[in-house]
Order: C-alpha cells, then sequence, then structure tokens
C-alpha cells in the first residue's frame, strides 16, 4: 500500500501470539504461520518479541542462494524462493542474520514472510500488523508513527555486516536501566515471607 | 444420581477437546473457495467483543476477516478471535440431545428430551416444592437470551432460585458501583482512556485478559500519561509501567485507603466536587486515618514513597483514570476493595469528565449486557432490583402477571451449590455455565453434582459439568443466533446471525420457549425470533438504568453501537454516565463509602505459608469449553503451569519445569513449575481453564463477599513440595 511502512516494537508486544496464528489464514501459505515469536528470557521477565522478515535492500539470504531463487520485487520486497528454483538448501535459512527464512520440509522450498503480498496488492494491510492488539506489528504511515514515544530505526549492524532493511524497529527513547525483577520494587519489611 | 455415565476416557474419545485445528474442508481445499458472504458481527470470548467479519460458505464459517471500520477494535484482534470461527464446524459439536442411561448417553429425538426435562422438573416440584428447582445461565449468552432465563426460570419454572456465571466475575463491582452511583456500568466510553494523564490500572491483566485495551494504554503513553499498575505479577502491562506497585495477594484495600490518606493528609481533595456532588466524605476520611503509608506499606508490601507517589500523581492529573478488573473483584472484601478505588476518584474529583473517570473492565463475552436484565438472582430486567414493589409491578405488567407471581430473591451461584448439599435443591437446569471447572474447590463442586435427582444441560459442547447431566439438550453457538450484546464500555452491538445450527442442534431460545410450553407456561413464551424477544424485553428495561427501549438492530448498525441508557427511539445512547458529577441516584449525588479492612477468607500460616493466586491466560476463554477445543489456542498454552519466582523456587529446590505438589487447606494438584521472576516470591500463580486433575479451582476456597457473593479467587493460602518422580507421573 502507498505510503505505508512496517514497524515492529518488541517493547508494546503482549506475547499473545495472534500474529503467529493470524498468519496461517493467509492465501499464499495456509497453515504455515511466517511469523518469529520468541520469549527473550521468561525467567527474567515477561518480555516477548513477534516479528516478520525485515526486507533488507541487499538481502543475505539472495547473495548467499545458489540456485538465484530469492528475488527482491520493485515494492523492495523480499519474496519466498521461487519453487522451479528453490533447491532447500538452507543457505539462507544459515545465512540470514534475523533467522527468517524457513525450508518447508514438505514442499521442499524455503517461504518467509513476503508482507501479504496478497494484501498489500489489493489495498489490504498486512494480517499481522492488522490484527495485533498491541501495537508491536504496524503498518502505517510515517507522520502516525511519529506520534510514538519510540522512534524507527532501520539500520542494524552484525559485526562488520551492516544491513539497511524496509522494515523498522522501534527504538526506546532514552529511560536508563529500567529493572524488570518484582523484588526491586518491593517494601523491605516482609523479608521473612520473601524467603531471603 | 448425576455420577459419569460412562467412563471418563470414552467420554473424551466421543465428545472430546478434541483440538481443531483447520477450517472445513482443510487448509487447501474447500476452505480456500471464496466466501459466499461476509457476516459483520463480534468475537464470542471476552467482554472487549471485538468487530469481526465471518467468512460463510454452505452454512458454515470457514474463515474470518478483520473489520477495520468497527471503531472499538478497527480490525484488532487477540489469538481467540483470530481461531474463534474454528469452534464452528468442530467435531465435538452435539447435534442431537443426549439422554444418559445405564451404559452411557444416548442419542435422543427432541421430543423425547424436551418431555422428559419438562417431566422431571414438574415431579420435583411436587414433591419438594417450586424453589428445589434452580435455573443457572451464563453471561456469554446475548443479551435477548439471558432476559429470557431470568424469565423462563421465574415464570415457566416458577423458582427463586435463578443465577448466572457472572457471579464468579465482576459482581463486586456492579454492587460498588450501585452503591456509589446507582447505577452498574463502565462509567466512561474506551475513548477517553487515551485522554488520561494518569492511568491507574488495579488487578487487571489486560494484556492477557483483555488484550485490545493494550491499544488504548499505549495510546495514553504516547500522549505522555503516566502508567500506574498495581498486581503481585510483573505482566505484559507492568513492564511498560512508569510506577509499578506489587501488592501481596488479598491487600488491594490497604493500597487504597494508604493512597486515600496521603491524598487527604496532603491536602490534594478536590473540596468543590466532594461539597457539591457527594455525601459521606467526612466519615470516610475518618475510616483512612490510620492508614499511614508505612502501615499500608507493612501490609502490601508496597513501598511507601510509592504508595505516595501513585496517590499524588493520580491527585494532581488534570485528567486521571482508574481501570480495575478479577484481580481486585475476586476477593471476600471485593466490594470494599471496588469501593476504595472509588473513594480516590470521588475525593479527588476525577468523574464523569473526559478523561477522567473509573472504570472495571468487563470479563466475560457479555459480562456487561448478561447481568442487566433479569438473569442475576435479586435482579429484574432494565438493571431494576426484585424487592423493589415499583420494579415488581413495571415488569409484572410487560409480562402480563400479578406481581405477586413473581418470586422473591433467590440463591446466587455458590449457594445453589450449597443448597443442594443441603438438599434444598434437587434439580438443576444449566446453560452457559461450566461451573465444575469455574466454581471453586471443585470437588464440592462435583459432589453436589452427583447429588441432583435430575440435572439437565442446554450446551453445544458436553462440557465437563454436561458430563454429569441426565439430559443434554443440543443448543447453539454465538454464531447461529441473532442478539444483542453490551461490550465492556457499555456500548450495546450486534451479534449477527451467520449460520443455521448444524443437524437437529437448535437455538438456545427456540429450546427454552419449548420447555416453557411442556411446562404449560406457552402464553408467556409466544418467541419465534430474537427481535421479539428484543421488542418485549425493550419494553420491560423501559424506565430502569439499563434502559435499552430506545434500541433496536437497525439503530445498533447504523452507529456501530449504542451506548445505554437509551430511553427513546430518537435517543442518542450515554457513553459516559456521571457526567457533571450527577449520579443515579435519587438525590442525584455520589456517595462515598466507607471500607473496613479484613483478612482474607483463607489466611497464610505457618502450615500453608504461601500465597496462591488465580487467573487467566490469552489464549483460553473461562472454562474452556469453546478455546480447549482450538488446537492453535491450545498449543499456545497447553496445560497450567505454576509461576513461582527463583527465590521462593530455591527454597524448595524447584527448578524450571520440575513437577510441584501444590496443597491447600481443601485439595492438592500436581503441574510443572514456571520459574520466573514476573511474580512476588511470597506468591504462586495458576491459571485456571482446565478440568479435573488440572484445575486450579480444585484448591480455591468457597469463601463469598457478603454482600455480592462473589468467590475469593484471587488469594488463598497454599503450601509446595517439589514431586517425586513416582508422584510426577501419576
Amino acid at each position: 500500500m502507498f505510503g505505508y511502512e512496517f514497524y515492529v516494537d518488541p517493547s508494546r508486544c503482549i506475547g499473545c501470539q495472534s500474529c503467529v496464528e493470524a498468519c496461517e489464514e493467509c492465501e499464499t501459505h495456509r497453515g504455515i504461520s511466517m511469523i518469529n515469536f520468541d520469549y527473550l528470557d521468561r525467567r527474567e521477565m515477561a518480555g516477548t518479541a513477534a516479528y516478520v522478515c525485515w526486507h533488507c535492500e541487499e538481502p543475505t539470504c539472495a547473495m548467499v542462494c545458489p540456485a538465484d531463487a530469492i528475488k527482491v520485487g520493485e515494492d523492495g520486497i523480499v519474496r519466498s524462493a521461487l519453487k522451479p528454483r528453490c533447491i532447500a538448501c538452507s543457505n539462507c535459512v544459515l545465512a540470514c542474520p534475523f533467522g527468517i527464512p524457513k525450508v518447508i520440509p514438505e514442499y521442499e522450498q524455503m517461504m518467509k514472510c513476503d508482507m501479504c503480498y496478497d494484501r498489500t496488492s489489493v489495498g489490504k494491510r498486512p494480517m499481522c500488523a492488522t490484527v495485533c492488539p498491541s501495537q508491536a506489528l504496524s503498518y502505517v504511515k510515517p507522520e502516525e508513527i511519529a506520534r510514538r514515544r519510540e522512534e524507527p530505526e532501520n539500520l542494524f549492524v552484525f559485526g562488520n555486516q551492516r544491513v539497511k532493511t524496509r522494515v523498522n524497529m522501534m527504538v526506546p527513547p532514552g529511560t536508563g536501566a529500567v529493572s524488570i525483577d518484582v523484588v526491586d520494587y518491593m517494601w523491605e519489611g516482609h523479608l521473612e515471607q520473601a524467603g531471603r | 444420581m448425576a455420577k459419569l455415565p460412562e467412563p471418563a476416557e470414552e467420554l473424551l474419545e466421543r465428545f472430546g477437546p478434541h483440538p481443531n485445528y483447520t477450517p472445513p474442508g482443510g487448509w487447501s481445499d474447500e476452505s480456500r473457495n471464496p466466501a459466499e458472504k461476509l457476516v459483520k458481527t463480534h468475537c464470542c470470548f471476552c467482554g472487549q467483543q471485538c468487530g469481526i467479519q465471518l467468512k460463510v460458505r454452505e452454512n458454515r464459517v470457514i474463515g474470518f476477516e478483520p473489520w477495520e471500520e468497527f471503531p472499538f477494535n478497527k480490525g484488532k484482534l487477540c489469538p481467540k478471535g483470530v481461531k474463534r470461527y474454528l469452534q464452528n464446524n468442530h467435531p465435538d459439536r452435539l447435534l442431537d440431545p443426549l439422554m444418559r442411561e445405564s451404559g452411557g448417553f444416548r442419542k435422543a429425538s427432541w421430543d423425547e428430551a424436551l418431555d422428559f426435562t419438562a417431566r422431571r422438573i414438574r415431579e420435583i416440584q411436587e414433591k419438594y416444592g417450586k424453589d428445589a428447582v434452580a435455573v443457572y445461565g451464563g453471561a456469554s449468552l446475548t443479551t435477548e437470551k439471558s432476559y429470557l432465563v431470568g424469565k423462563f426460570a421465574r415464570l415457566a419454572v416458577g423458582t427463586r432460585h435463578v443465577d448466572y456465571n457472572g457471579r464468579l466475575c465482576m459482581v463486586s463491582a456492579g454492587v460498588a458501583y450501585k452503591l456509589a452511583f446507582g447505577v452498574d456500568r463502565s462509567l466512561l466510553p474506551w475513548s477517553d482512556i487515551p485522554k488520561a494523564d494518569v492511568l491507574f490500572i488495579i488487578g487487571s491483566n489486560i494484556g492477557d485478559c483483555s488484550p485490545i485495551t493494550t491499544d488504548y494504554v499505549w495510546r495514553c503513553r504516547d500522549r505522555g500519561g503516566k502508567l500506574i499498575v498495581a498486581d503481585p505479577r510483573l505482566n505484559p502491562i507492568s513492564r511498560n509501567a512508569d510506577l509499578f506497585l506489587p501488592v501481596r495477594p488479598g491487600t488491594d484495600l490497604a493500597l487504597l485507603m494508604g493512597m486515600l490518606h496521603v491524598i487527604l493528609r496532603d491536602g490534594l481533595e478536590n473540596r468543590k466536587f466532594i461539597e457539591e456532588h457527594t455525601t459521606g466524605f467526612e466519615a470516610v476520611k475518618e475510616s483512612v486515618a490510620a492508614w499511614d503509608p508505612k502501615t499500608a506499606a507493612e501490609k502490601t508490601g508496597v513501598p511507601p514513597e510509592n504508595i505516595e507517589k501513585a496517590a499524588h500523581w493520580f491527585a494532581k492529573a488534570d485528567r486521571a483514570i482508574a481501570l480495575h478488573a478479577r484481580g481486585l473483584e475476586h476477593h471476600s472484601k471485593g466490594v470494599e476493595n471496588c469501593l476504595a478505588l472509588i473513594n480516590i476518584a470521588l475525593a479527588t474529583g476525577q468523574i464523569g469528565r473526559e478523561g477522567a473517570g473509573c472504570s472495571m473492565i468487563t470479563g466475560q463475552g457479555n459480562g456487561q449486557g448478561g447481568r442487566e436484565h433479569g438473569q442475576k438472582c435479586d435482579q429484574l430486567p432494565g438493571q431494576r432490583m426484585l424487592t423493589d414493589p415499583a420494579a415488581r409491578e413495571h415488569v409484572a405488567k410487560v409480562w402480563g402477571i400479578s406481581p405477586g407471581d413473581l418470586p422473591q430473591p433467590g440463591y446466587s451461584a455458590e449457594e445453589i451449590m450449597e443448597a443442594i448439599h443441603r438438599g434444598e435443591i434437587k434439580a438443576l437446569l444449566c446453560l452457559c455455565f461450566n461451573p465444575l471447572v469455574s466454581l471453586p474447590e471443585a470437588g464440592y463442586t462435583r459432589e453436589a453434582l452427583e447429588r441432583l435427582e435430575f440435572f439437565g444441560v442446554i450446551d453445544f459442547f458436553l462440557s465437563e459439568t454436561a458430563q454429569h447431566a441426565d439430559v443434554v439438550l443440543a443448543g447453539s453457538l454465538q454464531e447461529e443466533e441473532e442478539g444483542l450484546t453490551c461490550n465492556t464500555e457499555g456500548r450495546v452491538i450486534h451479534i449477527q446471525k451467520a449460520v443455521d445450527p448444524p443437524a437437529n442442534a437448535r437455538t438456545d431460545t427456540s429450546i427454552l420457549c419449548e420447555l416453557a410450553r411442556r411446562l404449560d407456561r406457552a402464553k408467556f413464551f409466544p418467541f419465534e425470533t430474537s427481535r421479539q424477544v428484543l421488542d418485549e424485553m425493550r419494553e420491560a428495561s423501559r424506565g430502569g438504568h439499563a434502559d435499552y427501549y430506545g434500541i433496536t438492530y437497525e439503530r445498533v448498525d447504523e452507529h456501530m453501537g449504542i451506548f445505554w441508557p437509551c430511553p427513546s427511539l430518537d435517543h442518542p445512547g450515554t457513553p459516559r454516565l456521571i457526567e457533571g458529577g450527577v449520579s443515579f441516584h435519587e438525590d442525584g449525588n455520589c456517595r462515598f463509602v466507607v471500607t473496613e479492612w479484613r483478612e482474607s477468607g483463607d489466611p497464610v500460616d505457618e502450615q500453608f505459608p504461601i500465597y496462591l493466586t488465580t487467573g487467566r491466560v490469552v489464549s483460553q476463554y473461562l472454562s474452556g469449553t469453546q478455546t480447549r477445543r482450538i488446537g492453535g489456542l491450545v498449543d499456545i498454552y497447553p496445560e497450567p503451569r505454576l509461576e513461582i519466582h527463583p527465590q521462593l523456587a530455591a527454597r524448595y529446590g524447584i527448578s524450571d519445569g520440575d513437577e510441584v505438589m501444590v496443597a491447600t487447606r481443601r485439595s492438592e494438584m500436581t503441574l510443572p513449575a514456571l520459574v520466573t521472576k514476573t511474580i512476588r516470591p511470597d506468591t504462586v500463580f495458576i491459571p485456571y481453564h482446565w478440568p479435573g486433575k488440572k484445575s486450579a479451582n480444585q484448591l480455591t476456597h468457597r469463601t463469598l463477599d457478603p454482600r455480592s457473593k462473589i468467590p475469593e479467587f484471587k488469594v488463598s493460602a497454599c503450601r509446595l513440595r517439589k514431586s517425586s518422580a513416582s508422584e510426577a507421573h501419576k
């Protein structure tokens, strides 16, 4: 959709996995979800992250593909591997710095998020960003995102590799350290109950 | 009498729950065909009542499409909404009435099942009296159906004892709002939330239990609003809070009285609002005099300076909103808890303005509408009280009876179970309620079901409760019957019929009317459509607080919902209540009500030293009758786990994933540990959606709030032990 961009904000994710469930409803990969979802460290916190393909300007997956099966569309969207060419070698799976591509064994093909081409090409927003209840995945205009506390960033640095992406990561404003242990918020009067 | 008719394994094999993963015909075949129609309706799971479009083909729901124009959720859905379509066309669906015989359940004809049900009700009433039969309804029913349940119980069965599962949900909030404001509804539309400068969320795990509300909370923060969260767990909302208050289970009242103490101590009250719009302030002021921050901190485990900070932020804000849910309400002092929060809002004048007010967040699908029109044990349609002579006269006139024919108030949901134990109630007719999973102390509930001389159930799946029935009448899913519900804001919305009930299943409305006919009460139940029920309900509610007279399906469609009260066909509805500080009480004032501290009904001691609290996960709805049958939702959180802080886990030698025995004064259960720093180290948490040995409600206790009769799900005392290998694999 013209003028719309994709924004990922794990700080707003509530871990509901609505995106994971909605993605498999897509016409092009029915029954298979292309969302990556993780609990960051459940022992330490409730934090979760859901994300889609970042759609790199120079996609590592395409660069390492020996079969030249991974193409970028005119819209800047990195597509799933072309079925006639893909040899399911998993080079892309190993090389992607974001861990996005999946080789689907039953199809012998690499499949990944194509930002709901079937929806965006007819003026609808991607399914995951439409249903996400918590603004963790958003497909909106930049002026709307400018109202957020966080700021968009689309340059990622992996050692010597700098990757510019189509999809934006929302970066928190400078708030300093935030504790994520409940104990740090507690009153010290009942420590025998707390078992310290 | 009503023990399980066949072994549990056979029941499981025949009736599930089986997880359904795929749309009709599978992912790649039939469900790819284009939909014949897109039906604009609402999700059946939870009080947010999100707008959704169901894809329908050949009388089956084959998928969904977001409904982005609906203003409340703008297309957003949680995973329950995304997968709700898979409850339709489900392999476990009951397609015929079932009757119990010695070997198990058998299919029966409608005539046989209905005749039998009516005959047993009549026989038991002839032998033991009218009130020996009780009726249970539920708050996932449409408003028309919940109206019909109340009328059916009082007029067709003629019993005093009708109540519903909303009794386990938020009745304490309802009682508190009635006392303070004279009305039981959210005071504000959700569009107010982003406009607040301070949001105080207490006892509400919004990310899991009302996910769409997250969007409103984040929008408030984007505007610069401050977020205060009080909860024993650092849940997905708390982790973004500007101030997090890790309140010890059962001590919310101390926190709130401490906050009001600070407000009054520091002269932050709104004198003008108090004088012009309230009564009872002086007595409340006196009641919080002893609750200095240090005293409140000792009770709650929240630092005194943070109690002061929360009080200051809330009182000094131009516009502040307080939101609460089951964490504040599920207590034997649930009414006091809510009143203490309301007292803060009144004292600071944070009421009845755009962006200022207080509100409960509804839990069940029609948690709001389901409690307005007469399926509560003490109420008549329109939120009228059953003991009020004028209310009785009005409703009796609409129903064409004399006020004397209306029974007096009866027992609440848990009290009905107690009356069954005493032998006072002998028969039960139940729809839209799975008490074996959702009532406290499940063992006690099971014994009650086994004592019944007759137990009839109307349901679409064979719930764990329905397994104990003598007769099961195959009813309808939400998408199979038109009707209204009322969402968490007080917005009345339109549930569209998307498909017909499959095979021999029938609509709940027609089942109740057929039963009424067999009880010789046909003339009071002439309804063939939901519209006819609504038209009568509009009259019955007319002039009451929950006045629906001006609400029709057409008007709801045109305006994407209408907020009650709506007393006439040209009335725009009432999104915000108590505007200008004017309450629903006759004198127009809001009332301060004194709250007194008391301990929970199941206190911790040396034997049971740890707090147990129970609640929900995002992927399951209530007792799981529907959501434990949807594959994607089952996979997100397949079975209950015990949330426990690493400090407490270390004391018992428990590692993540270890099986742990949790015992309370009632019972014990074994479940795997989820070791995490997001819970207080003196507290453990178990979600409650599962039956049998996985049921958290084996452990909970039956202490009720004296005014609202809500059980105390949010705090019990327990002890822990790491299970031995042999116990873990029992």
